[in-house]
């Protein structure tokens, strides 16, 4: 089990948190633009990396807010 | 007979836990400086706290940090005033009842949070969870006393929850 | 054998126990091993395959033959069950039973923080302890035994002062759990604790292990037999329990450690021989005590051991006799919960010890492989000095006691001793041999891991605390290679057995899950409704007049609803306060269909999707004011909903300026549905003009009920009946709802409960997201184009245009009518054509999604998602169900009121 520092709470139990994925991928400024498959690159596919990745959280049983950081996806060390 | 007569907290026939029925609660959410953080501040007689978890006293009422831009107004039952106040606010005084507790070991066995004295103490506030289901957890006095603000829906199980903690 | 005097029970407590159904005496202080030793039983149940004769080996966690039944419990070490009065235990061969009684007894968790966590309290892990606490930082020890700390009372904890540990230290942050096992250590030093009934659950800035080690057996021949035992085991029922095990004893060893056994054995007035692995034993055994420089490689005895055959180098091989035999393989540090925290191990030539931490903590005493005394005292007052100073309570290094130094002879360690393989044990709880872990190697195994698996070497209750380096040495000589160079196998939790009663805690029966009851619920309990849950919501489903079963309550509910009037509590659904000067754009952007210019007073029926195009939650928006929506959601969504504004709002357009409170327990809400709802409700708030005209299909109004309530009334439909939903605080909810069922009880007024609800909307084809869909269904899918907008851009609009997406034969949501009206379809019943072959495989093609009776149809009728069903209307469909088939034909999804006519009443 995780302590996760919440920006703004500081650190809270994992289960307080919901993981949000791969960080900086943005939603596309104008989606009818995009070919299928650039469109299903946004909606289907993400980094999967050994090691560092940066990725958001939500602390979702406390203040709600989203934030990014980058955790080592083999030692689940938060970096940031 | 008025019509506040009519109401009923969520907690009202449960024996052996001190609810602290119909305070006022008001939802607040703006940008945490600016023009309506000011005009909210001045309406309300204290400023709304930037520290995260804690609690700023605003005459009868009390103002906790809830998020970088969020905060629960609370005012004592009767608070007509406070619904209407603030144009932004949401009115929630009906969304959470409020649950007194006086003891640390109690909250201790379903609440993650460290309450050592070191840690937490009067005047701050928390959103977590106890058992299962969250609340804010806010503590008044370091006796202490400690306020549990939690959905109405949830209230009869967590006052299950804490009654049969507080026999082990 | 008890002897007069000595140990640490309480002779003046004697406690009557009973062993598979004979009737002992122990004293207070026992364990059930010890007790049972003291009454001259060492033979426990046979092993578990081979049904030979074992014996108590150990006397803790590492026991690998005493398994008992104590109770309810099963699977328990007798070496590790503190004895008590009537205390009721069975020996068990290998495997348990569990019991089918529900758990009588309370278990519990704390959750607790500390900054200085010493797991271990031997003379290391309360050196570390009294050190660390010495400058104020919160400390707490977790021990076993405890021994110089343990309350006579068997206290929960203590933190006043304590024998051993010093009056100075009374007034600081100390905290003493005994008889505590820590035995899962997870990420960020949170470790789990089983003391007694209560899991802790401790979250540590910096964790001391100072957590020992084991004692490893000798791998000879018969090396099972009852009365052969580890020797630091015996020298503690010695000292500890004043037991002695054996008169006549055997001590075989690989190093010096064996011989404080020795020392304990010729007190108690045993005769001893030792047998040391080493060319030169060294000078240690009392005067008279033969020392032989050899080993053991055979016993013989059935059910208890008669004597040992010991091979010497030099002279002849003897036969000694004996009725115990006490074994000193080495120790090996107990590493378990440092290599569960992710600390790496290294092999020094004798056993797998410490190396690198992963995690902020330090291992100290002979848990490192540090067996001088003083060395580890050193060893923990240092590490106990860098962790209080980490923590911001330094302390200086204290004074350390004396110690007598001496000189040590170097262990020779022996995995195994020659003989025959097949009766040479490794793992004596799984019955497993030398020629078994041959036998896995033979096959191909090479990693540990793999020979594990194949023999279950290790997968004991014990966890393989005695048989983890023996089976590494066997595999090693197989292989022709060394322990170190093929590593150790993944230490897990738990590192000891642990109940399911006691990882379950209070969350058992009502508290297991959250209940979420409306503040309409106790009239519901008084009025006889039967619940369903939704969600974590006790939901009414239906309420049962007196000989009603569900069918009939349902369809008289039903038929209340269309031709006179019902009502429903609604106050589940999800609501949540949108504002802001964007909140409308950002709702644009949310909902496939359009909000930003929904008139104020209006509501919306609205459909959300995710990414990919499929639906994700649906409900009706107010406008209440023009910087104000009021949403509701299902009731299952509500939170997700919330989420997924939050998410969309924070991380995509913080540029708009809107917010979002969730206000689900606000407001009650109360439906009432049917031809008669417009009288009702013009009795219950008389202030409203309830004309059509005034106040139309999906438009609200703010007024007071007669009594004064404040409510938000709604014209919503989701029966398809004329119908309103009143919306007043969650504190007014009972007495609105009672307010309108009194005045509803001139036109019939009927509570109904979910099951109504759902028929009504059946019979008009309205899906509920989650049942009629499961997150790979459209819009379109649910024939409902109509509400995707194709002027602006919301969530997922890009993915209906994918070519999968856009396929005009994906599952369509269709109505089904059984070809016999009486005959109902099971929810989840997969369709097949009706040519389909009757043996797979058998093209599916779709499934019944929602099957009811209708009152309003007289019959059966089903939705279900069908392959290309909208182009398959009137086409009979089967669905085998085992012992029968239902035919069906594919129709629209409307049944009832197409042309809807009846929604203004
Ligand atoms: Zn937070």
């Amino acid at each position: 089990m995780l302590l996760i520092s919440c920006p703004w709470c500081g650190e809270r139990e994992e289960t307080e948190f919901h993981y949000g994925g791969q960080a900086f991928v943005s939603y596309p400024a104008d989606p009818e633009s995009l070919t299928d498959e650039e469109w299903a690159q946004y909606v289907f596919f993400r980094d999967n990396p050994k090691g560092d990745f940066a990725e958001r959280w939500v602390h979702s049983a406390g203040c709600r807010r989203w934030f990014n950081t980058v955790r080592n996806t083999v030692t689940s060390e938060f970096l940031s | 007979m008025t019509v506040e007569d009519l109401r009923r907290s969520p907690l009202a026939s449960y024996p052996g836990v001190t609810e602290i029925p119909f305070l006022t609660m008001v939802n607040v959410r703006v940008p945490p400086t600016g023009d309506a953080a000011a005009r909210i501040s001045a309406r309300l007689g204290g400023p709304l706290p930037v520290v995260p978890n804690s609690v700023v006293e605003a005459g009868r009422r009390h103002i906790l940090w809830l998020g970088p831009d969020e905060w629960l107004v609370v005012g004592p039952d009767g608070d007509r005033e406070l619904p209407g106040m603030l144009p932004e606010a949401v009115d929630v005084s009906a969304n959470r009842t409020t649950i007194e507790v006086r003891s640390r070991d109690l909250l201790e066995h379903g609440c993650t949070l460290d309450l050592h004295p070191r840690a937490f103490h009067a005047g701050r506030c928390a959103q977590t969870t106890i058992a299962r289901t969250q609340v804010i957890l806010w503590q008044t006095s370091d006796e202490p006393v400690y306020r549990l603000l939690v959905r109405g829906s949830f209230a009869t199980y967590l006052a299950d929850w804490l009654s049969d903690a507080a026999c082990s | 054998m008890r002897l007069a005097q000595g140990g640490e029970i309480d002779r003046t407590r004697p406690l009557t126990f009973t062993l598979d159904g004979v009737e002992y005496t122990g004293f207070d202080g026992d364990t059930l091993a010890s007790a049972m030793l003291a009454n001259g039983i060492v033979q426990v149940a046979p092993s578990l395959y081979r049904q030979r004769p074992r014996g108590i080996f150990s006397a803790g966690v590492e026991e690998p033959n005493a398994l008992v039944q104590v109770g309810a419990e099963p699977s328990l070490q007798a070496t590790t069950v503190r004895l008590r009065a009537g205390l009721v235990a069975r020996t068990l061969s290998g495997v348990g039973r569990l019991t089918p009684e529900p758990e009588q007894h309370r278990y519990d968790k704390r959750f607790t923080h500390t900054d200085i966590l010493v797991i271990g309290a031997g003379p290391s892990g309360r050196m570390a302890a009294r050190t660390a606490a010495a400058g104020g930082a919160r400390v707490i020890l977790v021990g076993a035994g405890l021994p110089e700390l343990s309350d006579p009372s068997g206290n929960v904890e203590s933190r006043g002062p304590l024998g051993g540990i010093g009056d100075e230290l009374a007034a600081t942050q100390l905290r003493v759990l005994t008889g505590a096992t820590a035995f899962g250590y997870y990420d960020s030093n949170y470790v789990l604790v089983a003391h007694k009934q209560t899991l802790w659950h401790i979250r540590a800035r910096r964790v001391i292990l100072a957590t020992g080690a084991h004692e490893q057996p000798i791998v000879f021949e018969n090396n099972d037999r009852p009365g052969i035992m580890l020797a630091g085991a015996v020298r503690k029922y010695i000292t500890q329990y004043a037991v002695l095990p054996g008169r006549n004893a055997v001590v075989c060893t690989t190093n010096d450690s064996a011989y404080a056994t020795v020392a304990a054995l010729v007190q108690a007035g045993a005769r001893v021989t030792v047998v040391d692995s080493r060319p030169i034993p060294p000078d240690l055994a009392p005067k008279g005590v033969e020392v032989i420089s050899g080993l053991v490689t055979n016993t013989e005895g059935r059910h208890r051991i008669t004597a040992a055959a010991v091979t010497t180098g030099s002279t002849q091989d003897r036969r000694i006799e004996c009725d115990l035999l006490a074994v000193s393989g080495g120790w090996q540090p107990a590493v378990h919960l440092f290599s569960q925290s992710r600390g790496s191990v290294r092999w020094n030539g004798q056993a797998f010890v410490p190396d690198a931490s992963a995690q902020a903590n330090r291992v100290v005493g002979a848990a490192n492989g540090t067996f001088d005394t003083r060395a580890a005292l050193i060893e923990a007052a240092e590490a106990a000095v860098e962790a209080a100073a980490a923590v911001g309570y330094p302390v200086a290094m204290p004074p350390l006691p004396a110690v007598q130094e001496r000189e040590i002879t170097p262990d020779n360690p022996v995995w195994l001793v020659p003989g025959d393989p097949a009766n040479q044990f490794v793992d004596l709880q799984r019955d497993a041999t030398v020629a078994d872990v041959r036998r896995a190697v033979g096959a191909g195994m090479r990693s540990p891991e793999h020979v594990k698996r194949y023999t279950t070497i290790g997968t004991g209750a014990d966890q393989g605390r005695t048989s983890n380096i023996p089976a590494l040495g066997v595999i090693a000589e197989a292989l022709g290679t060394t322990p170190g160079e093929l590593g150790t196998t993944t230490f897990r939790a738990p590192s000891v057995p642990v109940s399911f009663a006691l990882m379950a805690g209070r969350d058992r029966g009502k508290l297991h899950d959250p209940i979420r009851t409306t503040p309409i619920h106790s009239w519901h309990v008084t009025n006889g409704a039967e619940f369903e849950n939704v969600g974590q919501w006790k939901r009414p489903w239906f309420y049962p007049k007196p000989g009603e079963d569900m069918e009939t309550a349902v369809l008289r509910e039903c038929r209340a609803a269309r031709t006179g009037v019902g009502m429903q509590d609604a106050s589940t659904l999800g609501k949540i306060e949108v504002v802001g000067p964007d909140a409308g754009e950002f709702l644009n952007r949310m909902y496939t269909n359009a909000f930003k210019k929904l008139a104020v007073g209006s509501a919306r029926y609205g459909m959300m999707c995710k990414a990919d195009g499929m639906v994700f939650d649906d409900g009706v928006t107010m406008r209440l004011a023009d910087d104000r929506y009021y949403v509701t959601t299902t009731t299952g969504g509500a939170a997700n909903v919330l989420d997924w504004f939050e998410e969309w709002s924070q991380t995509e357009w913080p540029e708009l300026a809107v917010t979002f409170t969730s206000v689900t327990e606000q407001w009650s809400t109360i439906a009432v549905v049917g031809p008669r709802s417009r009288a009702v409700i013009g009795l219950v708030a008389p202030d409203l003009d309830v004309s059509n005209e005034a106040f139309p299909f999906m438009t609200f109004r703010e007024t007071t009920l007669h009594n004064g309530i404040p409510a938000r009334i709604a014209r919503i439909s989701f029966s398809g009946e004329l119908a309103y939903e009143v919306n007043v605080s969650g504190w007014y909810g009972l007495a609105a709802w009672e307010a309108i069922h009194e005045e509803g009880r001139p036109y019939g007024i009927t509570p109904y409960g979910t099951e109504t609800m759902h028929v009504l909307r059946a019979e008009k084809g309205f899906p509920i997201v989650g049942q009629d869909t499961d997150g790979t269904v459209t819009p379109h899918d649910l024939g409902m184009s109509w509400i995707v907008s194709q002027r602006k851009d919301f969530v997922g609009k890009r993915s209906l245009r994918r070519p999968d997406t856009a396929r005009p034969d994906r599952k369509h949501l269709v109505g089904l009518l059984p070809v016999d009206p009486g005959q109902l379809l099971p929810e989840g019943a997969q369709m097949v054509a009706l040519d389909a072959p009757t043996t797979p495989p058998v093209p599916m093609e779709g499934h019944v999604t929602s099957s009811y009776r209708s009152a309003a149809l007289e019959r059966t009728f089903a939705l279900a998602l069908i392959r290309n069903g909208r182009n398959r209307i009137g086409e009979t469909l089967r669905a085998p169900l085992g012992d029968r088939v239902i035919e069906a034909i594919v129709t629209e999804p409307v049944f009832y009121d197409k042309e809807g006519a009846r929604r203004d009443g």
